[in-house]
């Protein structure tokens, strides 16, 4: 576990975790070595009338993250996920970016076993 | 001629005015259920059910060992229905609009194409009118693809046995609206003079307007509310076709599945006259004579 995506509500460890996964603002790419962040928008997938869950699953999969820290997710998105091989913490709403990479540094989370959301 | 009997704001009396509208009739007529989310002309028509078919869309099948994961699909699918991670690729069958671009694409011909139940579409007679409908599968989430398949069976129809069709057109501005009344001739817009019934006749217009078709209104519940929806087509040059009357008597007609026009000479000579006015509408217009100064 060397890079996890944290969903936000902006590009920094300062700001809010965003609870949504699909429809997330963007993405905090964390390597967890150098404690490096990048950014990574997800606008696009907000956007979308259907599917959001899916893409923002393919955005996270491309950035080589091996875990997901979010609010929560639906049906297709943790099966996509999962396709991808990412393990997926949620409930993690209400900490910021940089809060809930240290409660997952701390290993006081736990990794889902099943979407938390149900799909529409 | 095709008549699509519509409305903006649900509830407006579409149903109401389609059946009434089809046992007037003068000549063969097929009344046409596309509010195929929650179709109720049967209700109204009680036709005898004579056929059904169920409806189905293909929808991607991959044959994984022929699979490169080379994400062709993927890219090319605007709806997610089909993904590629790494080495797994997964489907969505329920997010398919059934283009059919990931079986084209695919460099392996691994895609093949598996189905979707749509829902059931079928067909009967109701004395000298004939019936057509559909019904969405429950939790089916796009009613298009399925009206399109009885638009389709209603081609087929018409072309056997002639005749016109007047389709009751599913609420509201948005795909499956605009996909009832798409191949219709004439459009009617179902309304109330109620605030509500005003704001979403005007989104209708706007929404329909563009299609170039010959629209009309038609008032129901008139005496209630206010005039905004009469000063709106005077403005707009649109006609009132009819008004039916704000009346305790018609909502119990109605709650028993009753056809209005049925109910009194009256409310006959104003569907009668709906009739008229709808073939009038769709005549080509007589061209102008140049007014000589």
């Amino acid at each position: 576990m060397n890079r996890i995506a944290v969903t936000s509500e902006g590009p920094s460890v300062n700001d809010q975790v965003d609870p949504r996964f699909g429809r997330a603002a963007g993405f905090v790419v964390v390597d967890l070595e150098t404690m490096d962040t990048n950014y990574i928008d997800n606008g696009q997938s907000q956007v979308m009338a259907q599917g959001a869950g899916i893409q923002a699953a393919e955005l996270v999969a491309r950035a080589g993250v091996n875990c997901l820290l979010t609010g929560y997710v639906g049906p297709k998105a943790f099966q996509a996920l999962t396709a991808a091989g990412i393990k997926v913490v949620q409930n993690l709403e209400g900490l910021t970016v940089g809060a809930a990479v240290e409660r997952f540094k701390s290993g006081q989370v736990e990794m889902a076993q099943a979407a938390n959301r149900t799909g529409r | 001629m095709i008549t699509a009997v519509a409305s903006g704001k649900g509830g407006t009396g579409k149903t109401t005015v389609a059946a009434s509208l089809a046992t007037v009739w003068d000549g063969p007529v097929l009344g046409v259920d596309l509010d195929v989310e929650e179709p109720n002309l049967h209700l109204f028509l009680q036709p005898v059910i004579q056929g059904s078919q169920m409806a189905h869309m293909m929808v991607p099948a991959v044959e994984e060992a022929k699979c490169t994961y080379c994400g062709a699909c993927s890219e090319l699918c605007q709806f997610k229905a089909i993904s590629v991670f790494n080495q797994v690729i997964l489907t969505f069958p329920e997010m398919c609009h059934g283009c059919g671009g990931c079986m084209a694409i695919c460099p392996e011909k691994a895609i093949s194409s598996g189905q979707r139940e749509l829902g059931e579409i079928s067909w009967g007679r109701a004395g000298d009118v004939g019936f057509l409908a559909g019904k969405l599968r429950i939790g089916e989430a796009m009613s298009p693809p399925l009206m399109r398949m009885v638009k389709t069976r209603l081609d087929v129809m018409l072309a056997a046995e002639g005749g016109d069709a007047i389709i009751d057109a599913p609420p509201g501005v948005s795909c499956p609206a605009v996909n009832a009344v798409l191949d219709s001739d004439v459009i009617l817009l179902v309304t109330e003079p109620t605030p509500f019934g005003v704001y979403d006749f005007i989104l209708a217009c706007e929404a329909f307007a563009p299609l170039g078709k010959p629209m009309g209104a038609v008032i129901n519940r008139a005496g209630l509310g206010n005039d905004a929806i009469y000063r709106f087509c005077r403005e707009k040059g649109l006609p009132i076709l009819a008004e039916i009357p704000y009346d305790r008597a018609i909502a119990e007609a109605y709650a028993r599945g009753r056809i209005i026009a049925d109910l009194s000479a009256g409310l006959k000579s104003t569907f009668v006259a709906l009739r008229d006015r709808i073939r009038d509408l769709t005549k080509p217009s007589q061209p102008q004579k140049a007014a000589h100064a």
